[in-house]
């Protein structure tokens, strides 16, 4: 069983609530599910759906047609009910889209006229679609029931009643009208309730997990979720969320915040970075902490605003003017996007350095399940000095020399010890120097002493499927989803396997695990990019020397999805 | 007790006469006069002549980029409340670079002093006209003279209603001593705007120039009437008034933050990771 639904309509007329109802009932039903949004960048109108996917199986990716479509507007029946299965079906209410189709994939539900026969309000006719699917795919609406108090039971019992009301009549009228559904949905195990995670969520929450402390940001999609995650949690834990009145102001923030003695984080997308690059500088000078969240959309300038694309890889990997080390986490997946925040937490404060979490909207406003994330994972160390430690040393010298190029970080007035840095070149007490000699020194602690370390700290990528793989596709962050189940699809018809890097800089050596040899071997290689002029492939020959014999790019601002992988490797 | 010997940072590399040596002069007394103790305060500065300032004498220190210290500081003070935090910037720096963080952070409201060495003119590059040099000024970048009007920071703060506005002379150090202690008193961002010549590249404005014009704010002035504190920060011309033009006991931004409100630090806050597991149950 694997069935996608697709809820389109204009901005403001609630198709996000349907889908994410849905989500959580397939997930709360024990189903895997996998989701994602595609909507435009407007308040109001225009054309936008929710795509939700459901299965018996595994699943990670969102597929080209489906089996049921919600149409909430005229616009959505016409446009996508070319998308449908053979055997899928389109619902719509002729009535408020004041249209009538008579081709047999449509079925007329009157969400309005039955929300307001059941339960005396018009608002209700969301609550009558979700209830039309649970009767089309014959599911009982007990979770949604379930699910429906837990939602409204704030706005009182009326509402939830109302609710219940409608589901029940949606499904009743789907279960007495819709003669041609066929669908066959089995019922899983008890207590297989899955968690359901979107691509925001688990980097606010590996973030709280690590320490962070100190959250600024200026709002810019897809970055937004997560300032919006932050802020929800700023009432009841130690967490300061500041929104700043730019993005150098918000790097800037947290740079002080950071100096000051806390864990910080700023939040942007690609044109919010470019803002953020000089502050990023003045992070790799001080050798100051501070993890960076970059949610890609398409570019250059404004591009477009909602949509996905992987073209700032190479610019987040070369921004900032001078040479200092930084960390590169790419998840490709909800759970990767909790470990690895966790992880860029960690080594930023380790080493002193800037650590970025690139995303993108593809990853960022999808949702999967999982069976459930584990916080003993997230290693938190404080490696700062503080009052205790302090009040024992003799000397303290902010940028010391040391063995390893880790200067020892004291919290600013936590005792008599000074505690001082500078954008300027500076001696191993923070003070400005300009002689030769002592250049030589800082850029060898700062840069050359630390950057092989760091290395070393990084994972290697994940080989997935074959072990004697003729075909290899390689990609890195969002794509993994997709990658994965082409190769669980494809591996009965190919020696196929996946090699995704989510660990991106410093970038992976060949000692832990032999990446190149694997690749290799292999006859037909194919590095898979949502850009135009595969960076990663780019940057794995300027690393390796590897060249790629094929590349597979996508630049419409849309995601893959399973079809183009299928296709292009079938082909 | 705090000593000025415990002030006394590395050798300035200011040129000879510039007005910067009374002002550190005097930011050492101020700091003894309040009692404070190098560990207690937090210096960010900027780039620019000003922006060396705390390197010439004693504290922590965070000397960050041209315009950004207001920002910085506004992540210090909201993480450790109990650090005086001072921003140290020019006239180019916080009025022309950083001019957007000084809107916001008078409306931001932490408790942070701003001293600005305003000397109408940008010193490090050498020469080029700062957003307070005067109109018609030649330079070397302005050849056919200014033709900008000059942005007035004590007017520009008292209508932002900055919370503590002031100006101060670099000429007459116990006035300027006077008014950065009462800065630091001062609940609330307080804005010290220090005239002060420029001996290498301002050929107008000279210590005799200021000499003629600036004066100390009598008592007559209440600084706590905004039409009258506008109306004189309206003069800069024949005469320059100095001393304490506005002030105002708007809420600190740190004060109101629910985390912070009567509470340590947040620096000092325990960390509690078992607390937070209960967060994953929510996407279930």
């Amino acid at each position: 069983m694997d069935y996608s639904i697709r809820i389109g309509g204009q901005a403001g007329q609630g198709l996000q609530t349907i889908g994410a109802v849905l989500a959580k009932l397939f997930a709360r039903h024990g189903f895997e599910v996998f989701t994602h949004q595609d909507y435009m960048s407007r308040i109001r109108g225009g054309h936008n759906y929710y795509q939700v996917r459901f299965a018996d199986g595994p699943i990670s990716s969102s597929r080209r047609l489906v089996d049921i479509l919600i149409a909430l507007d005229k616009n959505t029946a016409e446009l996508h009910h070319n998308s449908l299965t053979p055997g899928g079906l389109a619902i719509y209410d002729a009535e408020t889209i004041k249209e009538r189709y008579e081709s047999p994939e449509f079925l007329d539900i009157p969400f309005r006229k039955i929300a307001i026969d059941s339960a005396g309000v018009r608002l209700m006719e969301n609550t009558v679609a979700v209830g039309a699917v649970m009767g089309m795919l014959d599911l009982d609406l007990d979770l949604l029931n379930e699910l429906l108090t837990e939602t409204f039971s704030r706005k009182g019992r009326e509402i939830v009643d109302q609710n219940i009301a409608a589901a029940e009549a949606g499904s009743q009228y789907a279960r007495h009208h819709c003669t041609q559904c066929t669908f066959v949905v089995p019922s899983m195990p008890e207590k297989s309730r899955r968690m359901l995670l979107d691509g925001a969520s688990p980097v606010g929450l590996g973030a709280l997990m690590s320490g962070c402390r100190f959250f600024a940001a200026y709002p810019m999609t897809p970055s937004t979720g997560i300032l919006n995650f932050m802020a929800g949690k700023s009432m009841e834990y130690s967490l300061i969320v500041e929104q700043a009145e730019d993005e150098i102001a918000a790097i800037n923030m947290a740079i002080g915040a950071s100096f000051a003695g806390v864990r910080s984080m700023t939040g942007t997308a690609g044109g919010g970075f470019a803002l953020m690059v000089e502050g990023l500088s003045l992070a790799g000078m001080t050798e100051t902490p501070v993890v960076i969240f970059v949610g890609q959309r398409p570019a250059p300038a404004t591009g477009l605003p909602t949509r996905t694309e992987q073209a700032d890889l190479l610019y987040v990997l070369n921004a900032a003017h001078g040479e200092f080390p930084r960390v590169i986490m790419a998840p490709g997946s909800p759970e990767q996007s909790f470990y690895l925040t966790g992880k860029a937490f960690d080594l930023a404060e380790k080493y002193q350095v800037p650590a970025f979490i690139i995303s993108d909207q593809y990853l960022v406003d999808s949702e999967s399940t999982l069976d459930g994330l584990d916080a003993s994972r997230i290693r938190y160390e404080d490696y700062r000095l503080r009052a205790d430690v302090l009040a024992r040393r003799e000397e303290y010298k902010r940028h010391a020399y040391t063995e390893n190029g880790v200067s020892p970080m004291a919290e600013p007035g936590a005792s008599r010890h000074l505690v001082v840095t500078d954008s300027d070149e500076h001696d191993e007490d923070g003070h400005l120097v300009e002689d030769a000699g002592t250049r030589v020194r800082m850029v060898e602690k700062r840069m050359l002493k630390k950057l092989p370390l760091i290395r070393e700290e990084i994972a290697p990528p994940l080989l997935y499927g074959s072990d004697d793989a003729g075909i290899i596709i390689t990609g890195w962050g969002s794509t993994y989803g997709v990658m994965k189940e082409a190769v669980d699809v494809l591996q009965n018809r190919h020696k196929i396997a996946m090699l995704h890097f989510s660990e991106i800089w410093p970038f992976p050596g060949t000692e832990k695990f032999d990446y190149l040899a694997v690749l290799n071997n292999a006859e037909r290689t194919v590095c898979v990019e949502n850009n135009a002029t595969s960076q990663f492939a780019r940057l794995v020959r300027m690393e390796t020397g590897y060249e790629f014999t094929h590349l597979l790019n996508k630049y419409d601002g849309r995601p893959f999805l399973l079809e183009d992988l299928l296709e292009y490797l079938d082909a | 007790m705090p000593e000025l010997e415990d002030y006394r940072g590395q050798k300035p590399t200011w040129c000879p006469g510039c007005g910067n040596f009374s002002l550190l002069k005097t930011f050492k007394e101020a700091m003894v006069a309040l009692e404070l103790e190098p560990h207690q305060i937090i210096m960010v500065s900027g780039i620019g002549q000003a922006g060396k300032l705390p390197h010439y004498t004693r504290g922590n220190t965070f000397n960050g980029l041209h315009g950004r210290t207001l920002p910085v500081a506004s992540g210090i003070r909201l993480v450790n409340h109990e650090m005086h935090v001072i921003a140290i910037a020019g006239d180019g720096d916080c009025y022309g670079e950083g001019g957007n963080h000084l809107l916001h952070a008078m409306r931001r409201n932490n408790d942070i002093n701003l001293f600005v060495h305003d000397n109408q003119v940008y010193g490090l590059t050498k020469g080029q006209a700062s957003p307070t040099t005067q109109e018609g000024t030649v330079t070397k970048t302005q050849p056919y003279g200014v033709l900008l009007e000059p942005r007035n920071p004590i007017a520009l703060a008292v209508t932002r209603d900055a919370s503590f506005v002031a100006r101060g002379f670099t000429g007459d150090g116990a006035f300027l001593k006077e008014l950065m202690v009462a800065a630091l008193e001062h609940k609330g961002f307080a804005l010290l705007d220090i005239l002060q010549p420029c001996v290498s590249y301002n050929r107008i404005n000279t210590l005799s120039w200021y000499r003629e014009r600036v004066y100390r704010v009598g008592e007559d002035h209440d600084p706590t009437d905004r039409e009258a504190a506008f109306r004189l920060a309206q003069e800069f011309d024949e005469k320059i008034p100095t001393g304490v033009i506005y002030k105002n006991s708007r809420p600190v931004l740190e004060d109101s933050i629910p985390v912070l409100a009567g509470k340590p630090p947040l620096v000092r806050h325990p960390f509690d990771p078992a607390g937070l597991v209960k967060e994953l149950e929510n996407f279930f």
